[in-house]
């Protein structure tokens, strides 16, 4: 993951602070693999402005990101900027396209991306 | 992995069930009111009332037998009484069970009426029910276990956790020699080269794109509109935040484990054979269809995750409901078996949630209800591949 690309630890806030028994902190979202543009909010209050902690199932990293919209449970957050017309990647691999650009920390959905098969 | 045997009935053809079934197998649509009041007269019987069985020929009507003879050569069930509005097709059924073994007896409405038909088979139904009852169960292993999954009201959270966590138990039960199936046609699409990827061999891969393509030719191409966005994703699908059918499908993928190669293609209702390991069929997306067809081949146990909380229920394979989805496990908690949302938490690893889901699945074939049995669940549906004549 491009650390460039992420935003500075602030710490965990929100629905989803807290560590595990293990130490890490409990994440807001969880990405599948470390090429994927997009993550998956797992906690059920994010809102604009929380910086979100994120979880790299695949390589077991942490991640964070700002949050630039509300966004719901099971929906998506940017992990960076994605361009109309960008592949979006989730499961490390192609799974539709931006249909408008989308901000690092936007919500990723129908409004902004469709899939190429039909 | 704890435990290892379950008490299960062992069948005349050798198969094992986990429940112990007498049915009232209804031949067509016109038989369904008989098959309820012989099902009514006879504690301790189901009926499987259905829609179709009337005028249907070709592939469509081999389907119809092959689902309603499957329905009852399934391990789960005991004896079968089949009743239909003439002899001819009840004998089909009647004679493609008695292959099992089991006590099957056909009764035909013809020349009878309702009433005199509903008499003679309430009679051998509770001679079947009193036979039955008193069947001892014997220990029985893994490899003796026939389990489906498909997954429903899918979400984010399915490809995350619960799927994943199917998928965890289907590599661990693959390795001690049980029978899997996997299924949903349509919805491997956008994932279709990883899965052909998947198989045991090329060969078995090329017969996976040929059945998905010919899925894509004959179903979709001719009746879609304009767009599937509509139906795949479903709007429950959208709302859990499932945006494509692409990233629904690599979801949907994640059930079939990490290691496990299937090692046929399976036409709906077909039962396997190839001996032990993963199999992929032909199927219909929708959750009533698929388990049906999965039970119709001889499956016993199903796994179903479900993200946003989808409720069905089968009368033959008892459905095991997963979610990872916090807010589904709080508030449908009367329809989940197994709640894996620790995984999302990081509090839980894919290997102890596939441990949870064995111990799980172990509880249900010991004989205890799924929550979709408890709560009377019961969706048979037929698939139909086109109209009747």
């Amino acid at each position: 993951m491009d650390s460039e690309v992420l935003a500075k630890e602030t710490g965990p806030r929100g629905a989803g602070s807290g560590v595990t028994e293990s130490g890490k902190p409990i994440p807001h979202f969880l990405v599948h693999n470390p090429k994927d543009s997009v993550g998956v909010v797992v906690v059920e209050d994010v809102t604009a402005g929380m910086t979100l902690n994120g979880w790299v199932t695949d390589t077991d990293e942490t991640i964070h990101v700002v949050a630039k919209d509300d966004i719901p449970l099971g929906h998506k957050v940017a992990l960076r900027d994605i361009a109309e017309g960008e592949t979006i990647l989730k499961y490390g691999h192609d799974i539709g396209k931006a249909v408008a650009a989308i901000p690092q920390g936007g919500h990723a959905h129908v409004h902004n991306v469709k899939t190429k098969r039909w | 992995m704890s435990k290892k045997k379950f008490q299960g009935w062992r069948r005349e053809n050798g198969r094992v069930g986990i429940r112990n079934h007498v049915v009232i197998l209804p031949l067509d649509d016109l038989s369904n009111a008989a098959c309820e009041a012989v099902a009514n007269n006879i504690k301790g019987c189901i009926a499987l009332p259905h829609h179709y069985g009337r005028l249907q020929f070709g592939e469509d009507l081999e389907l119809h037998f092959r689902t309603l003879i499957g329905t009852g050569c399934n391990p789960n069930v005991a004896a079968v009484i089949v009743i239909g509005i003439e002899p001819g097709w009840t004998n089909v059924v009647v004679e493609g069970i008695r292959k099992t073994g089991k006590p099957v007896e056909g009764f035909a409405i013809a020349r009878n009426g309702d009433i005199n038909t509903i008499a003679a088979a309430s009679r051998r139904a509770k001679e079947f029910v009193q036979w039955a009852t008193e069947l001892p169960r014997e220990e029985c292993g893994l490899s003796d276990l026939w389990i489906s999954t498909k997954c429903g009201e899918s979400d984010t959270t399915s490809g995350l956790a619960s799927n994943p966590t199917v998928g965890n138990l289907i590599d661990k039960m693959n390795d001690e020699g049980a029978y899997t199936c996997f299924g949903e046609t349509s919805e491997l699409t956008g994932a279709e080269q990883e899965c052909a990827k998947r198989a045991a061999t090329p060969e078995v891969g090329e017969k996976f794109l040929k059945t998905w393509q010919a899925y894509m030719d004959e179903v979709i191409e001719p009746h879609k509109t304009s767009d599937l966005s509509d139906s795949q994703p479903t709007k429950g699908n959208i709302a859990g935040g499932l945006t494509t059918i692409e990233e629904k499908a690599f979801g949907n993928f994640e059930k079939i484990g990490k290691r496990t190669n299937y090692v046929d293609v399976l036409k709906p209702a077909e039962a396997p054979s190839k001996g032990p390991g993963l199999y992929f069929m032909d199927t219909s997306s929708a959750a009533a269809e698929c388990v049906t067809l999965q039970a119709a081949a001889g499956f016993v146990v199903h796994l179903f995750p479900t993200g946003q909380g989808n409720i069905i229920g089968n009368p033959i394979e008892p459905v095991i409901k997963l979610t990872a989805n916090p807010r589904t496990a709080r508030t449908m908690s009367e329809h989940i078996d197994l709640d894996c949302s620790g995984i999302l938490r990081r509090e839980m690893n894919f290997d102890q949630a596939g441990d949870a889901l064995i111990d799980v699945m172990m509880r249900t074939c010991n004989g205890r209800f799924t929550a979709a049995e408890a709560l009377g669940h019961r969706e048979f549906v037929m698939t139909k591949l086109y109209r009747s004549a």
